[in-house]
């Protein structure tokens, strides 16, 4: 369990949209990235030359193995095609959606109560997972990054179960350039999900903190 | 450069009026807007495929028909085929059928667009949307280059050299790859050798340009050719003399649009503030006067080097009647300001054909 | 109409508004392509748009409706009726847009409800269909289907289409198509949506089924004579009227061709027709054709072989036979080059029709429409 290290080598699974958004702007911010996806890694050499230079790429398996943050973008449906004896003892960030009209309908997510990160958490039984990343638009990752201290900097929330966990993914999103707010259970969530009050929305971490909190205090009253 | 127009036959309702069309009217209504775009010395017009309320146009090619029936000169294209719930059999006879009409004058953008609701309506299970795509796609390229196709896979019954008319009078229609921006899609456009749409949805306008590059280096890797390296993109727009005045009009539309999809979706409507954001001079959303338009497009070619620009324009209840108002700037002032600066080549020239004849017998 | 009490029934097929007199003349298409004057066939392209040339001179001719067929071979271009149907929308504005017959067997009726309600609303509500079995098995293989399942795959995709016109959303399930649940397609049509006549060719259990849904009854003529479809039409009426159904119009689509004499019109049409039969002949196990049947059938069968007013008589004469109120002509077998085609496609509508209409209105004998026994 390495959440109370600091983070230097970050795998990003899965070189999509969001994988390629994340991956480059953790480059920026002088972070080690390695690119996998689901095939050989020669396949994606000239998609990360372009889209994403400053990444390297390799099997998932080499990736993640010498990685002290995973971060897992690839359609949730697919997560079943990821070994997850591969997480074991890793710290994993769970930057996925479950989007139906995507994923097609998937019974053990619609039936969620503790939203899917928690699900996730289940499948991946031996890693820590941390839920962030996944309700920014992949096109606003970088446009919206702001340095610390700048009036209109926007806020990530960062949601898990590990405090430790969460310290350390905050302070990765701190440095790429947002205010982190750290929510202490992965059930919170919920509100970074489709449907939730900050999925999709772009806030300060001061009105990420004020919509999580009044959504919580609507749900109990 | 060649511009253009998207559509998606908007039956939204209007949030000023609080009114909402017909969606035969929808229909007519965009038979009327190619008519102008044509009149308004555009080149191109693509139609997307939707089975909503909010987008009624389930049968695009019909539509271009009828459209190719009162034009001559202007491009007409699907803007997406939603190719993986179609037979690419049917596809090809329909749009070569266009084709003949329009003399020489369809495209056609298969992809998957943002139309899912397709999968349930014709039994195809979403989990199987990339084998689908991939073989249907491979069909339909096959279907385009040979009359009597021998072909065999999972998702459409075999085909043992039978023949599919009627063939298009000018060789292989011209098939651009349709991407949403996953870097792998772009990477399978260069390896298919196809020419690539994409599309820009908001956020700044030069950002995923990336993609551009990515796709011209692999189209390289793979020895494709130039005519086979071309890049268009569409994006959401509208147009009045008044830029300011154009960005406070299209404002409720695209709330309105951005409300319905993220219902569906999931998401929060977009703030004024990230519409404001979008809609500045670097931004991904193309709402203004026409010179901020103009210079918008030049800019984006610096990043992207595309061939092609089209606005989307019908989304969110916008009236008729400022629709065909942006359309018409958008040809007679637009596109003289950008091919000033960028040329007027046509894209058929850049893809090696024959131009389409001019002023046809339609 | 039917006088079924379906509950919730949101919309119910309109037969074709007759005109003020009931009745309804057509022309039929086939789309060949015809040989050039060289000997050369006319390009495809080109036979597809001189087919909407054709629709628009049937318009100016005064002729209600137009009808694109349905097939998958070398030397006809009618693939894909309902886009070609919606360019003749946009070049017209009185006349129906439809279809002589639409394969339904090897369609999705999903589909045939996507095409036909855009074309529909593009229209401005003139689509119309005739949907058939299909004389032509070429689909078949092209989209997988067996031929062995001809008469269910019909059966169960007019079922389907009924539905889709007449009630949405729709729940349905059956043998040759994923299943629909609570669905709603786009776009919506016009009140009263679509008419849909059932295309016959001459078999009693087609006939039975078309009066089974309730649907009008739409006879193909390939030649032949009038004798043999009158029993047809009796088994028709009498089995509307054995299921209770309302009684529902009964037309007929056939062959022909006019010119100024009697003796012209046959000496152009025989090389033609017979041509287009003899080529038919190895395909369906037909005898080789011969001049004296085509005398027999062009002078008193269901060929309409002539001079403007022999064809008039003729064909209130057949249609008072049959009781039929609509009559769609395929003009020069649609084989003829486009000018000629075009020609016969306008003295039908400008010297038959009129001549036609003069003659049901001073026979006792026709009683108009819809109410035609």
């Amino acid at each position: 369990m390495s959440g109370d290290a600091r983070i230097s080598r970050v795998a990003v699974v899965g070189a999509g949209r969001v994988g390629t958004a994340v991956a480059r702007t953790l480059v920026d911010a002088g972070y080690c990235v390695t690119l996998s996806g689901s095939g050989d890694p020669a396949d994606l050499e000239l998609l990360a030359a372009v889209v994403a230079p400053g990444a390297h790429v390799a099997w998932t398996a080499d990736a993640v193995a010498s990685a002290d943050l995973v971060i897992v973008s690839i359609p949730l449906h697919r997560l079943p095609t990821l070994d997850p004896s591969l997480l074991h003892g890793k710290l994993v960030v769970d930057a996925m959606n479950y989007w139906p009209p995507v994923d097609g309908r998937l019974d053990e997510f619609e039936e969620a109560a503790g939203g899917s990160s928690v699900v996730v958490q289940r499948l991946l039984a031996g890693a820590t997972v941390v839920k962030t990343f996944n309700h920014v638009g992949y096109h606003d990752l970088e446009v919206d990054r702001r340095p610390a201290g700048h009036p209109q900097r926007l806020g990530l929330a960062v949601a898990g179960d590990s405090p430790a966990a969460v310290a350390s993914v905050a302070e990765l999103i701190d440095r790429i350039g947002y205010d982190p707010v750290t929510l202490p259970s992965l059930t919170d969530g919920r509100s970074l999900q489709p449907g939730g009050v900050v999925f999709g929305a772009r806030l300060t971490a001061a009105e990420i903190t004020l919509a999580v909190t009044r959504s919580a205090h609507d749900a109990a009253a | 450069m060649e511009l253009g127009i998207g559509a998606f036959g908007d039956a939204n309702r209007d949030p000023a009026t609080g009114t909402r069309t017909s969606e035969a009217q929808a229909i007519r209504n965009v038979v009327e807007s190619i008519v102008v775009a044509e009149q308004a010395g555009l080149d191109w017009f693509g139609l997307g495929e939707h089975h909503t309320p909010e987008f009624p146009v389930s049968a695009a090619a019909t539509v271009l028909a009828a459209a190719a029936a009162r034009t001559s000169r202007i491009k007409l294209s699907s803007a997406v085929t939603v190719l993986s719930t179609d037979d690419p059999v049917r596809v090809y006879e329909q749009y070569s059928t266009v084709d003949a009409i329009s003399n020489g004058r369809v495209e056609m953008i298969p992809g998957r667009g943002s139309s899912i609701e397709s999968f349930p309506l014709f039994g195809y299970d979403l989990r199987e949307y990339d084998q689908l795509f991939a073989e249907k796609l491979d069909l339909l390229l096959e279907v385009n280059r040979s009359p009597r196709v021998t072909w065999e896979g999972t998702t459409r019954p075999a085909l043992h050299g039978e023949y599919v008319p009627p063939r298009a009078e000018h060789g292989p229609i011209p098939i651009w790859l349709g991407v949403g921006g996953n870097p792998g899609s772009v990477i399978r456009a260069a390896q298919l050798g196809l020419p690539m749409a994409t599309g820009v949805l908001g956020g700044s306008a030069i950002r995923s340009s990336s993609n551009a590059d990515l796709y011209r280096h692999a189209a390289e890797k793979f020895g494709n050719t130039p005519e086979q390296t071309l890049v268009m993109l569409g994006s959401p727009g509208f147009l009045m003399r008044d830029g300011k005045k154009a960005r406070d009009a299209w404002w409720p539309h695209w709330h309105q649009f951005m409300k319905v999809v993220g219902e569906q979706r999931g998401f929060a409507p977009p703030t004024r503030d990230s519409y404001d954001r979008d809609t500045a001079p670097q931004g991904g959303l193309l709402i203004g006067s026409p010179e901020e338009i103009a210079e918008r497009i030049i800019l984006m070619h610096q990043h992207w080097g595309h061939v092609r620009q089209y606005l989307h324009i019908d989304m969110g209840g916008v009236p008729q009647k400022d629709l065909l108002h942006a359309i018409e700037l958008f040809g007679t002032e637009v596109r003289p300001l950008v091919q000033r600066e960028l040329g007027a080549t046509p894209v058929d020239v850049l893809m090696g054909r024959r131009p389409a004849p001019l002023a046809a017998s339609a | 109409m039917s006088n079924q009490s379906t509950p919730a029934v949101r919309r119910e097929p309109r037969v074709t508004d007759p005109a003020p007199d009931g009745v309804h003349f057509g022309i039929g298409t086939f789309a060949f392509q015809p040989q050039e004057p060289d000997g050369s066939p006319t390009p495809g392209p080109q036979v597809i748009r001189d087919v909407i040339e054709e629709a628009v001179a049937a318009e100016q001719a005064g002729l209600d409706s137009f009808g694109i067929a349905e097939h998958y071979r070398p030397g006809m271009m009618d693939s894909a009726a309902p886009v070609i149907l919606g360019a003749i929308a946009a070049r017209t504005s009185t006349l129906r847009v439809g279809t002589a017959v639409t394969v339904l067997s090897t369609q999705d009726p999903v589909r045939v409800y996507n095409d036909f309600a855009t074309l529909d609303a593009a229209s401005g509500g003139r689509a119309q269909l005739i949907v058939g079995r299909g004389s032509a098995i070429e689909s078949f293989p092209l989209f997988g289907f067996d031929l062995s399942d001809y008469e269910q795959l019909f059966e169960e995709k007019l079922d389907l289409l009924m539905r889709l016109l007449r009630e949405q959303p729709v729940t349905w399930s059956g043998r040759f198509r994923p299943p629909l649940v609570d669905q709603v397609l786009e776009p919506q049509i016009s009140p009263g949506g679509v008419p849909v006549w059932v295309g016959v060719g001459g078999s009693p259990q087609s006939v039975m089924r078309a009066a089974r849904f309730g649907l009008p009854l739409m006879l193909g003529l390939i030649g032949g004579t009038l004798e043999h479809f009158k029993p047809l039409t009796d088994l028709y009426r009498r089995s509307l009227d054995a299921l209770q159904q309302t009684q529902q119009p009964v037309g007929m689509h056939v062959h022909g061709y006019i010119a100024d004499t009697d003796e012209e019109a046959l000496e152009r049409f025989w090389p033609v027709w017979s041509g287009t039969m003899n080529a038919e002949a190895p395909k369906r196990g037909w005898a080789p054709y011969r001049r004296e049947r085509y005398e027999a059938e062009a002078i008193g069968g269901a060929l309409f072989v002539g001079s403007p007013e022999t064809v008039a008589r003729r064909v209130a004469s057949a249609m008072q036979t049959l009781g039929a109120t609509r009559f769609d002509f395929v003009a020069a077998a649609s084989r003829m080059p486009h000018t000629e085609k075009r020609d016969s496609i306008e003295r039908f509508g400008r010297e038959v029709v009129p001549r036609v209409r003069q003659l049901l209105a001073a026979s006792d004998s026709n009683a108009g429409w819809p109410d035609v026994r």
